[in-house]
């Protein structure tokens, strides 16, 4: 049971910041607020989503063909494409295109992918220097941290702490407090190394099959540095980042930063078909994709489970989440936090890795009713939890039965024993409506929180037949 | 032994694109919008996220950039192209120091880094719902111009403001020939990192200026 | 023909508040509706279910099953109960032989407020001094059996009652079933978010549909030694317009 243990020291950490609870407070606030004022009308929303929907399962649905036909047109195209079973192979894939380049020198743009790799980790212990471009990934490097949320990385950080950081790193330049100035810090600090590095890395959004395009998501800039100034640019994406048609990228642009961040768009959309060509005077000379698998395809197999794979990252549903806000990205432990992260998390890494995190869930549904791409994230993970429990190892999940637990097992049944035959639930609830005063009202750490009262003196069926409703 | 290109496609569900296939219907616009309510669009969307925008005549266009520019002390210009200039019938006061981008970047980062103030750039339409840019950089116009420069002057010609993203990718059929790098540029370039305050100019150009020329 | 219905009490009201579940079928009898108290009904089975157990769960959603033999109505004062046989049920019994009859029973399920607007557009008249409350919707209300306009439009026909909304209304209060258990601490930390917000407001009392959640939140001020109470909305609509005999 290491996951489980480690799980709540990790939530009893998570809980007793108090600093901690108030900046997700008021980041979550924020982010949902702007997100509802982006989707006035209900009914015009609902067809969005579904129209996202239709696209992203298609591309799941069709994942194999897409993925062939994709790779087809970017090489037509002129990018290199490199297929990663694992992280392992993913790292070593993009050194050696670094060693070859040689590149010592890297920036890179905010990728979730290379965060589920380590990539960073990687390319620093084999001597290149890589640097975060993202103002909150920067931030998150220079403080030796990870990022505690999928969109927002540094959003568990107040503005004190980024200036601390700023000044520890960079001496010579002013203490400041002040947003503005610690923004144009950044970019002085920033420019510098873009105008120097060998090698952009970069993520991406969305993968068109039709044109072998890769799209890329930004507000800040430093996506379009990483992958416009340096002569070499290396992308990386999960296999399931791929959709058919040039005409299914509007409306999928039009949802992910209306539900990422409340934004009517990003400030830039930068899509990339090829590396430089003859008589053109930037970009770079060399552009690969290296499509990650990880688990993706396992899940894929399985149409009980797949929706997963139509996330296109938005973090609508980890904003929305009532368990989120109050343990912040760490607490889950993993790369991909809140609703999305337990179910990819598991799906890909195995229920004996992090199926624990399953019991962080009310059930409440609010993610479902944001997600913009439909994904039944409720279900999903009930069905986890069932697995993690009741499963027996198949192909598709990794890790059923890794939570199973004798002693609670045993209360299931007892309480399956009770309820299931009218006659002992009868007998149950006469014992517990005459001995009420003998009944506990102390239940561990629930009544830590709350009162609870005695049973009731009759049960609703004595009730029910006194004032006279049939009783059959 | 199998490569890990064909072990991650053996893995994959097996679909095909025929079998699978659902309708996507577009919610096509019922009544299109006029060019004045375009432009309107395209003005306020830019405006609410810091941009400058500026309607003129075709004619009006190289005083404004003469005047402005001197007034703003945004002296060191950079436009992709003699070419370009022509097509913009752009006559540079003395004042301005122009450089034009014929070189490779290789040949001449630190000045395009440190030398200049201002990019200008045309640009192959612009989308009035969202209130952006679209650019395709090319051989004449590359594609640093309009990221690298503190200032991005984009030039919009007004008959080629289009509704909506979809319909600027159908109408010029993007799908049968896309460039390098097709740009969606729809304001300064921004942050919300620091405890969700927003500030501007972060890598990209701190500032975006639109002129919208008829 | 009178209109008849199965009351479903819950296993909750049964052991905790079984006034909720009279309540309930007061007021769909004043209505001139039927109610039949089928006596061997135990639990929906949701509790095993949420937790991972759903070969504990099974059983005991066939034993209740069975109490609901007739094509009529099932009115469940709980929108988790409700949501568990309306939208689980065809999960729960996936390969069984009784797959059918689970999911046509699933389709004649109705929340008590649903049923009390949606079918019965009940006429209520406030007998009641005049209150303040807050009014808290269960997220199985909300999300998944979407009737939490209901509550609300119930409690609009009474004239002496003022309703002030809490912040974050939506949010879960952190009930959640066994999760308040399971995950109690973090559980504690969303009720207590719940309660701070509701009482952070002009209200006397919160009203709810579901028994859990006011559990969950009543327990919570009750051991913060709050003067705000709480109540099942069955209870609250039948005190207040109910002519004492």
């Amino acid at each position: 049971m290491n996951q489980v243990n480690s799980f709540t020291n990790r939530i009893n950490k998570a809980l007793g910041k108090k600093q901690l609870q108030n900046n997700f407070r008021s980041a979550m606030n924020y982010l949902m607020d702007k997100r509802l004022a982006k989707f006035p009308d209900y009914e015009r929303l609902q067809i969005s989503r579904h129209k996202s929907n239709t696209i992203r399962t298609n591309s799941v649905s069709n994942i194999k063909d897409l993925l062939i036909l994709l790779e087809k047109n970017l090489v037509r195209n002129g990018i290199k494409v490199h297929w990663a079973e694992n992280g392992n192979q993913a790292n070593e894939i993009i050194q050696s295109i670094l060693t070859k380049a040689d590149a010592k020198k890297v920036v890179k743009g905010k990728s979730m992918v290379s965060e589920e790799i380590e990539l960073n980790e990687y390319l620093i212990e084999n001597g290149f220097e890589i640097l975060e471009t993202d103002l909150g990934e920067f931030l998150i490097q220079l403080s030796d941290d990870k990022p505690s949320h999928i969109v927002m990385p540094a959003i568990h950080k107040n503005k004190f702490e980024i200036a601390r950081t700023f000044s520890d790193n960079f001496p010579d330049l002013k203490y400041t407090e002040d947003v503005d100035e610690l923004t144009q810090q950044a970019r002085l600090v920033l420019r510098e190394k873009f105008s120097h590095a060998d090698a952009g890395i970069s993520g991406v959004n969305f993968a068109v099959a039709e044109t072998g395009t890769l799209c890329l998501v930004e507000n800040e800039g430093n996506g379009r540095m990483c992958t416009t100034v340096p002569d070499l640019h290396i992308a990386i994406t999960g296999i399931e980042k791929v959709v058919e048609k040039l005409e299914n990228i509007p409306p999928l642009f039009d949802i992910l930063p209306k539900s990422a961040t409340g934004q009517e768009c990003t400030t830039y959309f930068n899509m990339i078909s090829g590396p430089r060509k003859k008589d053109e005077k930037d970009g770079p000379s060399e552009v690969h994709l290296v499509l990650l698998d990880n688990g993706r395809s396992r899940v894929s197999r399985d149409n009980s489970i797949n929706d997963i794979l139509s996330c296109i990252r938005c973090g609508s549903c980890i904003n929305h989440c009532p368990v989120y806000v109050k343990l912040g990205g760490h607490a889950y432990g993993t790369v991909y936090p809140g609703p999305v992260g337990i179910v990819f998390e598991s799906l890909t890494q195995g229920l004996d890795k992090t199926g624990a995190l399953t019991s962080a869930c009310t059930m409440c549904g609010a993610c479902e009713q944001v997600c913009p791409v439909k994904i039944p994230l409720p279900t999903l993970i009930n069905r986890l939890r069932n697995e993690s429990i009741e499963g027996v190892d198949s192909d598709s999940i990794l890790g059923k039965g890794s939570l199973k637990m004798p002693i609670e097992s045993g209360i299931w049944k007892v309480w399956r024993f009770i309820y299931s035959n009218p006659l002992v639930y009868l007998f149950f609830i006469r014992a517990m409506t005459r001995m009420r005063l003998l009944v506990p009202t102390k239940f561990g750490k629930w009544s830590k929180y709350r009162n609870t009262p005695k049973p009731s003196k009759r049960s609703i069926e004595e009730i029910a037949r006194s004032e006279g409703f049939i009783n059959e | 032994m199998n490569s890990s290109r064909e072990n991650i496609l053996n893995n994959l569900l097996e679909g095909s694109i025929e079998s699978k296939q659902r309708k996507i219907v577009e919610r096509d616009s019922d009544n299109p919008i006029s060019n004045k309510k375009k432009i309107e669009s395209l003005k306020n969307m830019l405006e609410s996220v810091r941009a400058e925008v500026h309607l003129l005549s075709f004619n009006s266009l190289n005083e404004w950039i003469n005047s402005e520019l001197s007034k703003r002390n945004l002296n060191r210009v950079l436009i992709g192209s003699k070419a370009t200039q022509k097509e913009l019938d752009l006559k540079p006061s003395k004042s301005l120091d122009v450089s034009y981008y014929v070189n490779n970047i290789e040949d001449w980062k630190n000045e395009l880094f440190n030398d200049i103030d201002v990019g200008i750039t045309t640009t192959i339409g612009a989308i009035a719902r969202t209130g952006s840019l679209v650019l395709w950089p090319n051989s004449e116009e590359p594609r640093l111009i309009s990221l690298v420069p503190d200032v991005h002057i984009a030039i919009v010609k007004v008959d080629e403001i289009y509704e909506t993203f979809s319909e600027i990718i159908q109408k010029q059929k993007w799908a049968e020939n896309m460039p390098t790098n097709a740009l969606l540029i729809s304001g300064p370039s921004k942050t919300a990192d620091i405890e969700q305050v927003l500030a501007y100019g972060v890598h990209g150009p701190k500032q975006l200026i639109v002129l919208i020329v008829s | 023909m009178t209109k008849q219905v199965y009351f479903m009490g819950t296993c909750l009201a049964d052991l905790y508040y079984p006034k909720i579940a009279l309540a309930g079928m007061q007021l769909l009898s004043r209505e001139g509706v039927e109610v039949i108290y089928p006596k061997k009904q135990t639990c929906c089975g949701q509790p095993a279910f949420n937790s991972g157990y759903r070969k504990e769960s099974l059983p005991v959603a066939r034993s209740l099953m069975s109490c609901f033999k007739k094509n009529i109505p099932i009115v469940v004062p709980s929108g988790s109960c409700a949501g568990m046989i309306k939208h689980h049920w065809s999960e729960l019994f996936v390969g069984e032989l009784d797959y059918d009859e689970a999911v046509s029973v699933s389709k004649r399920v109705f929340e008590l407020t649903e049923f009390l607007v949606d079918n019965l557009h009940i006429k209520l008249t406030d007998l009641g001094e005049p209150t303040n409350i807050a009014i808290h919707t269960s997220c199985s209300c909300r999300n998944e059996m979407r009737v939490a306009d209901r509550i609300e439009s119930l409690v609009s026909q009474l004239a002496n009652v003022d309703v002030s909304v809490q912040e974050r209304k939506k949010e879960c209060c952190g009930f959640g079933g066994t999760f308040a258990i399971k995950q109690a601490d973090i559980s504690g930390a969303m009720v207590k978010d719940k309660t701070d917000a509701l009482k952070a407001i002009n209200a006397d009392k919160v009203v709810s549909q579901d028994c859990g959640c006011l559990m969950n939140i009543g327990g919570a001020l009750s051991k913060q030694q709050s003067k705000l109470k709480t109540q099942h909305i069955a209870e609250f609509l039948w005190d207040r317009t109910n002519e004492p005999s």
